[in-house]
């Protein structure tokens, strides 16, 4: 299931830090997306949460994962595409997300998760900088994997408190 | 064969602490002129096994420090000095100086070598000062200057004689003569005499009895010093005598000792004989030092991570866990039992299955009110683990209080009681500073001194009470003094003129004495350094309210005030109130509610077209729909029984109207900025029973936010 279209494959390198190159994919909508599988910790099923009071609109809310607090956010209404009822195939994605001084859990939901992906650092092209639905700020890069195009999502960007902060202050005061 | 010591460390540090606190409180209670010799001996104690520890594990400055400490005490003890003020204030000096350097040694920072010269000084100055009784053992270690010293105790010699007669308890203090035999076989050539004259016959032999003795030679280049600290842990144990080898005469020590090998008398001659000059020049040389003042104080460091349970405790637990295991096994069977039935009753027969079916479900009940007896003990009893006295605390006040009472020219008495009151580790190491901000404040501005209280017919001494006591799952921490009380027209006239209040605002006397909590309030006149910068009160408050508790303060003009703090027993479990807005379930902590009741219609009044109030008894209170709050869609024009919970926020009450009340539980505390970010109407979430998330209200932020709306035109009234 995963192809690799590295040129350089006998590199001893790569081989090594196989998992350096690995991707896993979720669907949104017809767009696929891959982030570094690393950072996943576990893939489940969509649970009710319990909403945040004020928080920004792409926050779901948070869910008891195993005793710890673990927040989710809607990644279609974080690239603010159209936004869909969760049935029994969607999915949240649990990331461990890196970021202002400490490592935190957080879960995306997502339409459905696709494939794992083996992609060579060097097939990860810069995104072209125009006519895209996402700040360029998310993105790692995109890749081309059986004629299919994947965005390579950076996690830690796209969760970062920052940007949650920012919409809670916007969100705060057009809210309600 | 090396033992890594430095896993040890924490022990030693802990327990050196600990007898810090010791000597500090024996000290305070010391009688100056006749000195207990139990209290002495219990101060002498404590820094005697600081001394052994630090010498153990290489903290030779704190060792060295101890020593000087503990000759001056060994002094009173014997009654070869009298117990005056100024020992006492200087044993203290030291007390303070050894815990910086300690807490130096721990944190691997930098001693501030002038203050611990200076306190040499002092302290060999009081040494020096009755030279003229020096048959008592007067063994002045010149230890701040080492390069002198060296001439003393490094006198290059053929070899050393050492008498070690051991007392017979030696061996239960864990100390091993082939050990130090062995340690001292590598400075020098040893040979060693045993004199076994007193081994009884076998048949009255202890084991545990030590009663061989030893007359060693140990020849070579060695330094005294060296051989001593072989000798450091077990010097009160043993009869010992350091004698150069007969034909050194180079030493001075040789004139002044006699050259006898063996002395069987009971005289302890650890350390050299100074020579005396040497120590006026030091202590001349250190006063000089002791006038620039201590420059840096190292910064504190952050709390031990370990902590002491008693033994009681854990058993208790272990007891707990037994009971469980029991009840497991109960339930198990059920289990059983209910499987073996429905077997049974599927293969027929149904005449007597609904009466064994009832018997099963009886016992099922009761193994589940069992299991739930025992959880709730079980976590009773993990966090009484996390408890401690209070104690730890208010053993600081004394020696606070002792301080600056002297510096402030007052009078004062303090009274402690319920030390014994438990209180969570966390909530006890914050709640440290505010209490001695309080008792400072209590010193400074409410007791007066002896002459204006005199006048205002009061006893000169001015009494200062701590106190603490549980009270429903909270402890109370009271702070009382018999001082001045608050000048309510001074705070108001201060309040005015800070802008905290206007000119024409009509307070309550309740209102007026917690204005003295406000942001930069400071009503001194002059500003001290004990207290009086504005910002005490302030912080005070902030930490207390950072705790889950609450201060508030009494006081009558002339008679005293009482500050009251009421706190959580613990930070991990909170009592609260669930309540439901909008399809969610939240909890409002239970220390912050005052009541709940149904709102009636005519008692709402709305001021000045914005903002609701609602009449309560003869209170005006306002009012802030949760909804509204939290952004959720409110359609509830008429508040006409609706539920609203009145809570305090900053010393007034608030109500907030929920949709629902559903009862009350306990509930443990998570964090949301551990995986989330702050939010600010809520100070943490718990689970409940049905495994969701429900989030516990800050009705501090609430009421924050409330206002940030309604400036912001999103609320209308």
């Amino acid at each position: 299931m995963s192809t690799s279209l590295d040129p350089v494959s006998d590199d001893v390198e790569v081989t090594d830090n196989i998992h350096e190159n690995q991707y896993l994919t979720f669907l949104l909508g017809d767009e696929e997306y891959g982030v570094d599988i690393l950072r996943v910790q576990e893939i489940r099923g969509w649970d009710s949460v319990t909403t945040i009071p004020n928080a920004p609109a792409f926050i779901k809310g948070v869910i008891n994962l195993r005793g710890t607090i673990v927040s989710i956010l809607d990644l279609r209404e974080r690239f603010g595409i159209e936004s869909v009822d969760y049935n029994e195939l969607t999915v949240v994605v649990v990331l461990r997300v890196k970021g202002e001084g400490k490592d935190r859990i957080m879960g995306v939901v997502v339409d459905a998760v696709s494939e794992v992906y083996h992609i060579a650092e060097n097939d990860l092209k810069d995104p072209p900088d125009l006519g895209y639905a996402i700040n360029m700020d998310y993105m790692k890069g995109m890749a081309t994997v059986d004629n299919k195009m994947v965005s390579i999502l950076d996690i830690d960007q796209l969760m970062s408190l920052k940007d949650i902060d920012d919409a809670t202050e916007s969100g705060g005061k057009a809210g309600a | 064969m090396s033992i890594d010591m430095s896993q040890f460390h924490e022990a030693f540090f802990e327990e050196s602490f600990e007898g810090l606190e010791i000597m500090e409180s024996e000290l305070l209670t010391l009688d100056v002129g006749a000195g207990d010799v139990e209290i002495i001996n219990t101060i002498f104690r404590a820094a005697h096994s600081i001394k052994g520890g630090a010498g153990t594990f290489g903290f030779m400055n704190v060792s060295e420090f101890t020593h000087v400490m503990e000759t001056l005490l060994d002094e009173m003890r014997d009654g070869s000095r009298d117990v005056t003020q100024f020992a006492v204030d200087s044993l203290l000096g030291s007390v303070d100086v050894l815990r910086t350097m300690l807490e130096a040694a721990r944190d691997n920072t930098e001693v501030d070598e002038e203050m611990v010269a200076a306190r040499y000084a002092v302290l060999n100055k009081i040494l020096k000062e009755e030279v003229s009784d020096s048959s008592s053992v007067d063994d002045v270690e010149p230890v701040p200057a080492p390069p002198a010293d060296a001439s003393v105790n490094n006198a290059v010699g053929e070899g050393w004689v050492i008498s070690f007669i051991p007392h017979t308890d030696l061996l239960m203090a864990g100390n091993d003569p082939v050990r130090m035999f062995r340690a001292l076989s590598e400075l020098g050539e040893l040979s060693a005499k045993v004199d076994y004259s007193k081994l009884p016959p076998f048949t009255e032999l202890v084991p545990e009895d030590l009663y061989l003795s030893w007359v060693l030679t140990l020849a070579g280049d060695i330094s005294k010093a060296d051989i001593e600290e072989v000798f450091e842990w077990v010097e009160d144990d043993c009869d010992l005598t350091i004698t150069p080898l007969v034909g050194n005469t180079q030493n001075e020590q040789a004139v002044a000792e006699p050259a006898a090998v063996v002395e069987p008398v009971a005289v302890s001659t650890v350390a050299p004989r100074p020579v005396k000059e040497k120590v006026s020049d030091n202590s001349a040389a250190n006063q000089v030092a002791e006038k620039k003042k201590p420059v840096t104080k190292p910064k504190k460091a952050t709390e031990s991570a370990s902590i002491r349970v008693g033994i009681d405790k854990v058993d208790e637990i272990i007891n707990l866990v037994g009971e469980l295991v029991i009840t497991q096994s109960m339930l198990d069977q059920v289990g059983e039992d209910l499987e073996a039935h429905a077997e049974a009753a599927s293969v027929g027969g149904d005449s007597g299955s609904q009466k064994i079916n009832a018997d099963i479900l009886l016992r099922l009940n009761k193994g589940l009110a069992q299991l739930e007896r025992n959880t709730r003990e079980l976590q009773d009893g993990v966090m009484r683990i996390r408890m401690l006295p209070i104690s730890f605390v208010f053993s600081r006040m004394p020696r606070l209080v002792h301080d600056l009472s002297a510096k402030l020219n007052k009078k004062i008495d303090l009274q402690v009681s319920g030390e014994e009151t438990e209180l969570d580790k966390t909530v006890m190491e914050n709640i440290g500073d505010p209490l001695v901000h309080l008792v400072r404040n209590a010193l400074d501005h409410g007791i007066e001194t002896p002459d204006i209280r005199l006048a205002a017919g009061k006893p000169e001494t001015g009494i200062l009470t701590l106190n603490a006591y549980h009270q429903g799952g909270n402890v109370i921490i009271e702070i009382k003094d018999d001082g001045a009380g608050i000048n309510k027209a001074r705070v108001r006239a201060k309040a005015i003129e800070k802008g905290i209040i206007a000119e024409g605002d009509s307070l309550t006397d309740d209102e007026i004495n917690h204005l003295i909590f406000a942001p930069g309030f400071s009503t001194a006149e002059v500003v001290s350094d004990v207290s009086g910068r504005g910002v005490g009160m302030d912080v005070v408050k902030t930490s207390i309210t950072k705790l889950g508790g609450r201060v508030v303060v009494q006081s009558e003009e002339g008679k005293g005030s009482v500050f009251t703090i009421r706190l959580p027993l613990t930070l991990a479990i909170l009592d609260g109130q669930l309540v439901t807005v909008g399809g969610e379930s939240y909890v409002i902590p239970l220390i912050a509610i005052i009541e709940s009741l149904q709102v009636d219609r005519t008692q709402i009044n709305a001021v000045a077209g914005k903002a609701e109030v609602y009449k309560l008894r003869d209170e005006y209170i306002p009012i802030i729909r949760a909804r509204a709050v939290f952004g959720v869609e409110d359609n509830k024009a008429d508040l006409h029984e609706s539920l609203m919970v009145i809570v305090e926020v900053d010393g007034s009450p608030v109500g907030i109207i929920v949709d629902e009340l559903q009862g009350q539980q306990q509930v443990v505390i998570k964090s949301l900025e551990t995986n989330y970010r702050k939010v600010e109407t809520m100070s943490g979430a718990t689970i409940l029973g049905d495994g969701t998330v429900a989030l516990i209200w800050d009705v501090n932020g609430m009421v924050s936010v409330h206002k940030k709306k309604l400036n912001n035109g999103v609320i209308k009234a």
